[in-house]
């Protein structure tokens, strides 16, 4: 199966996606990490206010089958959180890029969200995961 | 070494995820995910591959003395043509297995759980000592498939020779099914109506294809086996290795009524009159979620800040909708309503005592 990126977001090794607006970013799971957690059945998220250094565990997906860690992406501040996921935290299936974000980030240094993967490189890096993960 | 069972290229085939469970390779989902593979098992039907499970014969003269030996029910009162549930214990009364019986017209098939299969076997085998019997394990030429939902007497009734509007809940029936010699069972794990089927392993392809080709249009799914555990727990069915163990007993586990105490000489019985005396310091509950967020095995269960328990099984439950789970606590805590703490990651989230089941079965309504 293709892997699904979203050309305007930087990502990470651990299948977390970034994506800047203006001096805060958007933060949530790649199309690959919400495939192999499957059903999404909750999502632990930090409280606003909350500050975080650049891969440090910040929330919690609950599958059906297991609790799995979150690492922020780029060191911030949580200003919001995306509260549609309390409810319906299958959003995180079906549009990891949009509606499923997790939060929105005040940015400490933009360059750490520069030396991300980009959309291209983190296709090539899921893709090897998979077909790892096939064998 | 893991070993495929004859199905597992038809689980490839449609992409399924697989896990390696008590050394067999089997799908844990399809691409559909395991909360439509549930609810689809409780409105239609699903397939499960189950393969892994065990089986074991039992015969010989005898063979009814080393059943009353060994199960804590009372087997002479299975009637044949009947399946019935029974714990199988240690001296000290905790559980070795628990296992499904099937009395035939000349002999015994026990269906035993999977993980624990060489082990009951090697059981079994040590405690026939005097008695006229014959103890021989089919698991390997045995295939086993759980048809299950309340579309599957539909399903099945075209390639099944048998006339399935005569059986009834947990009776069972020697049979064909596309035209291959199936032994039938009404019973499952699901909570639902349903058949499992035990046949000749070389004909699973064959009895597999046959049921989805007549099935899928009505809705029939092929399912994994986080389906099967979320929809087994609903129905507060226990499983072996989180409810039941060789450190719980059968009355902890609220299986009292699967253990004859008045049966003389079976295994376990003393140390289950003492229990029974006692009374049971812990009880197997069932709970639901008031705050978010999944309660799993082995998760601790609190009340005022201090540690009471521990949970043995937890999901969020496609049916209910919530999130729900089984745990041992002790009996001042085991009564409906009342309130107690499930830790998650080290944070009380607040949880209610239910009375069980969180789904009552369809065929007990």
């Amino acid at each position: 199966m293709a892997v699904k990126v979203h050309p305007d977001c930087r990502y990470t090794k651990s299948h977390e996606w970034v994506r800047m607006e203006g001096e805060h970013a958007y933060a949530g799971i790649t199309d690959y990490a919400q495939t192999q957690l499957s059903d999404i059945v909750y999502v632990e998220l930090p409280e606003p206010g909350d500050s975080f250094s650049q891969g440090e565990i910040y929330a919690v997906v609950e599958s059906v089958k297991a609790a799995s860690d979150c690492y922020l992406p780029v060191a911030g501040e949580i200003v919001e959180i995306n509260e549609e996921l309390e409810d319906t935290p299958d959003l995180v299936n079906q549009d990891c890029y949009g509606e499923g974000w997790f939060v929105r980030i005040l940015v400490e240094d933009p360059d750490e969200v520069e030396d991300l993967m980009d959309a291209e490189e983190y296709r090539q890096f899921a893709e090897e995961a998979e077909e790892e993960g096939a064998h | 070494m893991t070993k495929q069972t004859e199905l597992y290229a038809r689980h490839v085939e449609r992409d399924a995820r697989m896990v390696e469970y008590a050394g067999y390779w089997l799908p844990v989902q399809y691409p559909t995910g395991p909360k439509e593979e549930h609810l689809r098992v409780r409105q239609a039907a699903g397939l499960f591959d189950i393969d892994h499970m065990g089986q074991v014969r039992v015969s010989g003269p005898d063979a009814l003395a080393f059943l009353q030996r060994i199960m804590t029910a009372d087997v002479s009162r299975f009637r044949v043509g009947r399946a019935n549930y029974s714990p199988m214990c240690y001296a000290d009364g905790t559980v070795v297995d628990d296992t499904f019986i099937y009395r035939l017209p000349d002999s015994y098939f026990v269906a035993i759980n999977a993980s624990n299969n060489a082990k009951d076997t090697r059981w079994m085998k040590a405690h026939h000592g005097g008695l006229d019997v014959t103890i021989e394990n089919v698991s390997e030429e045995t295939y086993m498939l759980a048809l299950q939902g309340p579309l599957s007497e539909q399903i099945l009734q075209p390639i099944c020779a048998a006339d399935l509007t005569a059986m009834k809940y947990h009776s069972a029936v020697q049979t064909t099914v596309a035209d291959v010699p199936t032994f039938v069972g009404r019973t499952g794990y699901t909570g639902e109506d349903g058949f499992e089927l035990y046949f000749p392993a070389e004909e699973a392809v064959k009895i597999w294809d046959r049921l989805l080709e007549i099935g899928e249009p009505q809705g029939l799914i092929p399912c994994g086996l986080a389906a099967r555990d979320s929809l087994r727990l609903e129905a507060c069915m226990p499983l072996y290795g989180q409810e039941i163990s060789a450190s719980r007993t059968p009355l902890e586990a609220g299986l009292g009524w699967a253990v004859a105490l008045h049966k003389e000489g079976f295994i376990g019985r003393e140390a289950l009159l003492k229990a029974q005396l006692e009374g049971p310091t812990e009880h197997l509950i069932a709970f639901v979620m008031a705050d978010r967020g999944v309660p799993r095995h082995e998760y601790a269960v609190a009340s005022d800040g201090e540690v009471i328990g521990e949970v043995t099984s937890g999901i969020y439950a496609p049916t209910l909708d919530a999130f729900v789970g089984m745990a041992y606590v002790p009996a001042d805590y085991a009564e409906p309503e009342t309130e107690i703490d499930i830790l998650i990651r080290d944070k009380p989230r607040r949880a209610k005592v239910v009375k069980k089941p969180f789904y009552v079965p369809a065929y007990r309504r």
